[in-house]
């Protein structure tokens, strides 16, 4: 299956790149892709990282094809 | 003609919701890149009374965006600087200066002075403290936060919705400030600007609040998207039961054998542990100077390394300190990991 995943702030700047499609196999919650997109990247903090499926702030889900996943790090400026 | 009457004219407005913003009070804490925008147009609305707090100096490097502030006005209080452009813009609204930063001591006695908080702060530490103690005065709040070209918007604690703990359970040390990543004036205008849209729409009851809902704006990229938020309820009766929960994030530095001092005020984050990490704020350098090692090289940090060269010039010139480097670039450059 096929989902989409949006990465934002500092997670789209480790990952050089604002958006992919990624193919999966097998079940993979919301909070293991996350562990699977951040786990080659330069961030210091990722449990700070939050998910949302689908614009709903949710990382228990299990994906399903067609998702749209994004990856979001808190902000702080001002 | 009415001052306002091009905004009575509008039927989410109209006398009785003039009235309401008459009677309104709204503390902006943070006059920076958000708030400057933000507290003009609720100035230009006619909101009754505006907290300004900040106790920061204007700098150079603000005005691109801090777009209150002018050249004659670089090193004074940035809090007494806003009070005098925006009574200037609108004699009929009260200001009330704060030139200290809000602290888990004076929060929620200053907030409960307040119907509406809205945040132009640039650090972690006080959007939770503003968070907390909001959830405790029972007041709603309106967040923004910048990460160089986009921003995220939502109002929290609003008629019992979501809170920022509900998105962010966790404080985290990657503080990264516009100072450090660069910025364009017009984002935090952008976002400060749909600030006080907010603050109006709450206090009129017009319109739909953006509670429930973290609204993200990438302005290079000229997109926006919502993503819903949900209440942790844990996250809110944990504050309620425990009161403000203060966010100590520490860190470890990378030479642990090496002299280090922290002359950043006792507030700003993270703190490093260690025995060999003096802290000692610029204000008491003259009182305490004599803790400071003289025999062995210390390397003195603040936040940006720009502090810590005017405190290295003083313990010199003053003092006879000739063993302090500078941490060029600041505390981000020698934290472990």
């Amino acid at each position: 299956m096929k989902v989409t995943v949006k990465y934002f702030g500092l997670v789209a700047e480790a990952a050089e790149k604002s958006e992919e499609v990624l193919e999966l196999n097998g079940e993979l919650t919301a909070m293991e892709l996350k562990s699977q997109c951040l786990n080659s990247l330069a961030i210091a903090d990722k449990e700070s990282v939050q998910i949302a499926v689908n614009q709903n702030l949710d990382d228990t889900i299990t994906l399903k094809d067609g998702d749209e996943v994004a990856l979001l790090p808190p902000f702080a400026g001002g | 003609m009415s001052k306002y009457d091009r905004q009575i004219k509008l039927t989410e407005v109209g006398p009785e919701g003039q009235k309401k913003l008459r009677s309104a009070k709204v503390l902006v804490v943070g006059v920076g890149g958000l708030g400057c925008p933000a507290t003009m147009y609720l100035t230009g609305a006619g909101v009754g009374k505006i907290g300004l707090m900040d106790h920061d100096k204007v700098d150079m490097s603000n005005l691109h965006r801090q777009v209150l502030f002018q050249e004659p006005d670089v090193g004074r209080s940035k809090a007494v600087v806003a009070k005098e452009r925006l009574e200037k813009q609108n004699s009929e609204v009260q200001f009330e200066v704060f030139e200290e930063p809000l602290t888990i001591e004076n929060a929620e006695n200053i907030i409960n002075q307040y119907d509406v908080v809205l945040d132009g702060t640039d650090n972690f530490e006080t959007k939770y403290l503003i968070n907390d103690a909001c959830i405790l005065a029972n007041k709603p709040w309106v967040f923004a936060s910048i990460y160089k070209h986009e921003g995220q918007l939502s109002v929290f604690n609003y008629e019992d919705g979501p809170t920022y703990r509900c998105v962010f359970p966790k404080s985290t040390r990657q503080n990264i400030s516009c100072e450090a990543t660069g910025v364009l004036g017009v984002l935090p205008g952008i976002l400060g600007t749909l600030q006080a849209a907010e603050v109006l729409k709450i206090i009129l009851g017009a319109g739909e609040v953006l509670s429930g809902k973290l609204k993200l704006i990438n302005m290079m990229r000229a997109s926006e998207q919502t993503i819903k938020i949900n209440k942790r309820p844990e996250e809110v009766e944990k504050i309620r039961q425990n009161g403000i929960a203060p966010v100590y994030i520490d860190c470890d530095l990378k030479n642990k054998e090496q002299w280090y001092l922290d002359v950043r005020e006792v507030f700003e984050q993270p703190k490093p542990k260690g025995k060999k990490v003096l802290s000692i704020p610029m204000g008491d350098l003259t009182s305490r100077y004599r803790e400071i090692p003289n025999n062995q090289e210390v390397f003195v940090f603040c936040q940006s390394g720009k502090r810590s060269r005017n405190a290295i010039e003083i313990l010199k010139n003053e003092f006879g300190f000739h063993n302090l480097k500078n941490v060029e670039g600041g505390i981000e450059t020698i934290i472990d990991g």
